[in-house]
């Protein structure tokens, strides 16, 4: 995942992702992990917590799946057009429905973003304290949020009208214009790849590995 | 021709209609204004005319739509996206946010349709033509002024090819640039034999472009008749509705003892 993340060129993004994306779960995981998993190697004591041998070893082992997962979200999030793969899916035989929820949902994210950071001007603009200390910041929140909600609620409303009048909900499937290239080779991995994962999975379950 | 025949409409949860007994005929080409004050029913008007009302917002319907003869009750909205298209005041949520270029989103009602790949890139290459903005083809669609993203939602409205175009309020969020834009292109629009209603407080929009004035108040209908009287109708203001700019100019020069005609071929050169 790392030498795919470096030929793409988004190994440093890659990797800020993946500590933001694990950080929260990792420290909690290393915590309870550490103090609360029963063992017989205590390496040192907090209070009536003993860090065990074991329980660094479990700990471990989680923090190596969680950064398995997340390298690979981060990798596919990093290099993957999301209007591409969804609308690849869809001419693969899923939905059009559940497509456009698809795409509009990682679509609507920067749109939302960009809403947020133009009520929160007008906020401040009214005297709304958004900076200083956490409680400060915690207040500043409500307004916020409700604006940036209540507003997307009634987007999403106008713009379903707005696919009605485009005959978004007529039954049967819709015509794409836009195929995604996919080469021989790229199909052959793809395979590839399938059937070695089902083959470890095989190999986990009956213990080999 | 779309025919809205004793139309009445009550919104879902409501206890009183907004629309009473609305008889309005559409015909092929013609272009009618709405106009009225604030909560008095053009928004509403417009989405019962498109099938919205009740059709996807739900609500009480009594009277009859019909369209080319056809009485449009139960038909599912699919059935009016050929027929009659309709575009609201916000463009930026009239796009659809899932496409990556102006060409997309315009292609997008004809993709939704089922068409073959040569008939929606030749509805969509002459929708943008239409409205002369094939330029922005390639432009992303969020990327856009006020003014071409509501162009362009009209022509995503053109290239599901509907005999009927309803507009709600087409320039409430357009600067003067915008505005001029849009009426422009609705004046080619016209040209091209598509019959236009468009509800609007910019009268000024309206006159001269509008062949037939309808005026509500209430819900009802209490003025309908050539845009030239019905703008002039000195009861407009009583109805909450600011006279083109023409008309008061005109009015202004009467009182002061000026001849109104020299001001209006002022206005016209």
């Amino acid at each position: 995942m790392v030498l795919l993340a470096i030929r793409a060129g988004v190994f440093g993004q890659l990797a800020r992702v993946s500590a933001l994306l694990t950080l929260p779960i990792a420290i909690s995981v290393v915590l309870v992990s550490v103090f609360t998993r029963a063992g017989t190697t205590v390496l040192f004591a907090i209070g009536p917590f003993d860090a065990t041998a074991e329980g660094v070893d479990f700990a471990g082992q989680t923090l190596v799946r969680l950064f398995a997962i997340s390298l690979s979200i981060g990798l596919f999030v990093l290099t993957t057009n999301p209007r591409a793969f969804v609308f690849d899916l869809e001419r693969r035989g899923v939905s059009p429905r559940i497509a456009f929820v698809a795409v509009a949902t990682i679509e609507a994210v920067p749109a939302l973003v960009e809403r947020a950071g133009v009520i929160g001007e007008s906020q401040r603009a009214r005297g709304l304290d958004t900076e200083g200390s956490v409680r400060a910041r915690l207040r500043g929140v409500l307004p916020l949020v409700g604006p940036v909600i209540i507003g997307a609620l009634t987007d999403v409303e106008e713009r379903s009208l707005a696919l009605e009048s485009r005959a978004f909900s007529r039954p049967g499937r819709r015509h794409l214009l836009w195929a995604m290239p996919d080469r021989p080779w790229e199909r052959w991995l793809r395979w590839a790849l399938s059937c070695l994962l089902l083959a470890i999975a095989l190999a986990r379950i009956t213990g080999r590995i | 021709m779309l025919q809205l025949h004793r139309i009445g409409y009550r919104y879902a949860g409501y206890a009183t209609p907004v629309l009473h007994d609305i008889d309005l005929s559409m015909a092929d080409g013609e272009i009618i204004g709405v106009v009225g004050a604030n909560e008095s029913g053009k928004s509403t008007l417009s989405l019962v005319a498109s099938g919205l009302a009740p059709g996807s917002i739900g609500g009480a319907l009594t009277g009859q739509l019909s369209i080319d003869g056809i009485d449009m009750a139960g038909s599912p909205l699919h059935e009016f996206s050929t027929r009659v298209g309709i575009g609201f005041q916000n463009p930026a949520t009239q796009l659809s946010g899932v496409t990556g270029s102006v060409f997309e989103e315009v292609a997008l009602g004809p993709m939704n349709l089922g068409l073959t790949g040569r008939e929606i890139v030749d509805r969509t290459n002459r929708a943008m033509a239409v409205l002369g903005i094939e330029n922005l083809a390639e432009r992303e669609p969020r990327r856009l002024s006020g003014g071409q993203a509501q162009l362009v939602v009209i022509a995503s409205l053109l290239a599901m090819r509907p005999a009927h175009l309803v507009l709600d309020e087409p320039t409430a969020q357009l600067d003067p640039e915008g505005t001029r834009l849009v009426g422009e292109a609705l004046r080619g629009l016209a040209a091209t034999g598509t019959a236009l209603l468009i509800a609007e407080h910019k009268t000024d929009l309206l006159d001269g472009l509008c062949s037939r004035i309808v005026v509500l108040d209430g819900g009802r209908i209490v003025a309908d008749g050539a845009a030239s009287d019905v703008l002039a109708d000195p009861r407009l203001v009583d109805w909450g509705v600011e006279p083109p700019s023409r008309i008061r100019l005109g009015r202004a020069a009467n009182a002061r003892g000026l001849d109104a005609a020299l001001i209006d071929g002022a206005i016209g050169s």
